[in-house]
């Protein structure tokens, strides 16, 4: 199976026509309506909505999980080809010829990204209930999670590029909202700000694409889109392709736009785990796999989305393998993660059900992690530094079993969902069978082991080993409203491989939308296996470093690689020294010419006319006398000139 | 009598009178004075309707005389106002409107 066959499968899938939504799909707007309801209700009721806030505000995320379930059994009634349903919901912009309605598509791929933002964040928020139960601000934070519910599934659900751009821009709200959670710490509004300004480079590159989508086919809709996609001409289609693998750099956390997801561990924690670990950062690999028909169509774009989903595999990892604050580490590990989900959309038609199987998948484990990490701060007063952790298996058992659950499955053990998900977005990178490819392929085996190291360590680190708290920890098991999402995800995180080894029945599912039906799968494959080896032998380096010998409480000197890695492999000094550095010596240069060059030539003019006009005035005197003078004599000076003209 | 001797008649009264603006100090005498210009003025139109044979001059100085009536009164207004507040008709005294 070469990529190019995969390409001419696709022109034909991807006619696959939306039908109109009938019986219970009709309703699909209540979706983003029960979130927002929670939204508003929340955010201008006041103080007077505190007591019972936040159980508004995880009812109507229930409310919509079991909506999702009920449009995802009736999709699954109707036949394959048939399962992409329209909802109109009004028309927004009408202008000419442009038209934009606001119209909802459910079809396979969004009801996944639905079905994974409703279920796993219904979780998230019974966590929050008691992760923030003594947060005097929780009921302001569950009316911005809702916000942001509305957003991601307006985003997800979208029918056109301007719709999902509405939802994309609701979704960055949302984070810079919650990531400064706690604007008091400057740290964390420091941290906000970065994050948006990030993003908003990523929104520039998304709102080109849509505008160049307009210019160049007359629509902005996927229909009008995918139609003819090849009426553009081929330098036209990868300028849009990498117009929106900016976009989705951004928003994803990818090279060169990932500063910012370390940065934004300084949120709550619930917010990590929903909306930089599960959900939001995802959104990236949404955008690519949804634009599958203009990515089929450019290779070179396909490949700049291969080349920076492997570039940012290696960097997340390395990142993540050196620092000591859990949740960095575990961020460095999201944007790895995410890293192999863009690798495998950059494949192409034949990656792209891969991509989306690792996306819910890690949605479940990562999510998992987080929460983890966050019941281990709630015991530990806040402390987030694992090499003042250790030992604590014993006194938090349900943490670390579903810890543990949740580490097999993304090590990729099998038959846990990190296994499948990952080892065939690996497979399908060998399978594209270009140089480019092995290449590719290789970069995402090593990241295999590296994923498998680092995971490793914070097992240890945080688990094992002498415990190396603080003089006043007294680490407990959180309660039980915080225990059961985690068990549950945990669950998910395990059984979720199940339901994709079962006859590749997501790629089937899939199939309709991504154009491309799985060959009869070898479950085992090659690369699996060497995965598998590689994440073992890493994991038992690991150990030899981290779970054998002692963990010193002080971080001990290291070499260049591992400063370089606590120091988030130079990104920040990246950005500081060509982007930030000389926009604040362009900003110095321009204060200087506005205060010298305009401002001085405006304030010397004025100086003169100021001067000039002071003596001026000396001549009033206020003498009434003088001034007849002066009458009289310009009268004589006035006729003696008409005289002497005259004669 | 030609009229050349009015227009010499009149520039000698406005000469008076042009002097008497720029020498007195007293704001009614140097009022009378500027009457007196107008008038001189008045009486070289007169003067030179005649010569010239039309009536435009004559016409002019009916003008005149409204505008030195509305003049006399917004003007003896203001001097009666100042001398109320201020006891003294002397224009050099009025000299508060200045740099």
């Amino acid at each position: 199976m070469t990529g190019s066959l995969a390409v001419a499968t696709t022109a034909v899938a991807h006619a696959e026509t939306t039908l109109p939504a009938v019986g219970a799909q009709r309703a699909a707007w209540l979706l983003l309506v029960f979130p927002l309801f929670a939204a508003v209700v929340l955010l201008l009721g006041g103080k007077r909505t505190d007591r019972w806030g936040h159980l508004l505000g995880v009812a109507m995320p229930l409310a919509a999980f079991v909506y999702a379930l009920i449009a995802f059994a009736q999709m699954l009634g109707y036949p394959g080809d048939q399962r992409s349903r329209d909802v109109q919901i009004y028309n927004w912009i009408t202008a000419g010829a442009f038209k934009v309605n606001v119209g909802l598509q459910l079809d396979q791929l969004s009801i996944c990204f639905v079905l994974l933002i409703t279920g796993v964040g219904s979780l998230i928020f019974i966590y929050s209930v008691g992760y923030m139960a003594d947060d005097p601000g929780r009921r302001r934070f569950f009316g911005y999670m809702n916000l942001f519910l509305a957003s991601m599934l307006l985003l997800v659900l979208a029918d056109n590029y301007l719709v999902l751009y509405a939802g994309w821009e609701g979704v960055g709200l949302a984070s810079y909202l919650l990531i400064g959670f706690w604007q008091h710490k400057p740290a964390a509004a420091v941290a906000a700000k970065k994050a948006f300004i990030a993003n908003r480079v990523g929104d520039a590159g998304l709102s080109l694409a849509i505008m160049l989508m307009f210019t160049t086919f007359g629509t902005v809709s996927f229909a009008g889109v995918f139609q003819h996609p090849g009426a553009a001409s081929p330098g036209v289609l990868t300028a849009m392709g990498l117009l929106l693998l900016l976009g989705a750099c951004g928003k994803s956390a990818q090279l060169p736009l990932q500063s910012w997801l370390l940065d934004a561990m300084e949120g709550p924690t619930p917010v990590s785990a929903l909306i930089h670990a599960a959900t939001m950062v995802t959104a990236g690999v949404y955008l690519i796999v949804r634009s599958g028909p203009i990515f089929d169509l450019s290779a070179d774009a396909r490949l700049a989305v291969a080349i920076v989903g492997a570039a940012t595999l290696l960097f997340g990892g390395i990142i993540g393998s050196a620092k000591d604050d859990i949740k960095k580490a575990l961020a460095g590990s999201t944007m790895s993660q995410i890293g192999y989900m863009m690798l495998a959309a950059g494949v192409g038609p034949a990656g792209y059900p891969f991509a989306i199987a690792l996306l819910l998948a890690h949605g479940f484990y990562k999510a998992g992690l987080f929460l983890d990490a966050g019941s281990i701060m709630h015991g530990m007063k806040d402390e987030v530094n694992m090499r003042r952790f250790g030992g604590l298996f014993s006194v938090l058992p349900i943490t670390f079993t579903t810890f543990a659950a949740c580490y097999l499955a993304i090590i990729g053990i099998p038959p846990f969902s990190g296994f499948f998900a990952k080892d065939t977005v690996i497979d399908a990178a060998y399978h594209d069978g270009t140089t480019t490819g092995w290449i590719i392929g290789t970069a995402a085996l090593i990241g295999a082991g590296i994923t498998s190291f680092y995971m490793t360590r914070i097992l240890f680190m945080t688990f094992f080993g002498k415990r190396r708290w603080a003089e006043d920890a007294h680490p407990h098991e959180a309660p039980r409203v915080m225990t059961w999402p985690v068990i549950l995800l945990g669950l998910g995180a395990l059984g979720f491989g199940a339901f994709e080894i079962l006859g590749d029945r997501l790629s089937k599912f899939l199939g309709p939308v991504s154009g491309y039906t799985p060959p009869e799968p070898g479950v085992f494959t090659l690369a699996g296996v060497v995965a598998l080896v590689l994440a073992v032998i890493f994991g038992v380096v690991a150990w030899l470093m981290y779970g054998r010998r002692p963990v010193p409480e002080i971080a001990p000197a290291a070499g260049f690689p591992v400063t370089a890695a606590r120091k988030d492999l130079y990104g920040d000094a990246i950005n500081e020294s060509l982007l930030m550095r000389p926009g604040q010596w362009l900003t110095r240069l321009s204060v200087y010419f506005d205060n010298r060059g305009v401002d001085g030539l405006v304030n010397t003019t004025a100086a003169v006319i100021g001067g000039t006009s002071g003596r001026l005035r000396r001549i009033q005197t206020g003498f009434v006398r003088s001034y007849a003078l002066s009458m009289f004599l310009g009268g004589v000076l006035l006729v003696g000139a008409l005289l002497l003209a005259r004669i | 009598m030609s009229p050349g001797n009015f227009v010499a008649l009149a520039v000698v009264l406005f000469v008076i009178g042009a002097v008497g603006v720029l020498v007195r100090r007293n704001a009614m005498v140097i009022f009378m004075c500027i009457e007196l210009m107008l008038n001189a003025v008045n009486l070289a139109f007169v003067a030179f309707a005649r010569m010239h044979g039309n009536l435009n001059g004559q016409v002019i100085a009916f003008f005149v005389m409204v505008v030195a009536a509305a003049e006399v009164v917004v003007g003896l207004a203001i001097l009666m106002a100042i001398f109320r507040t201020r006891r003294s008709a002397s224009v050099d005294d009025a000299s508060l409107l200045k740099y």
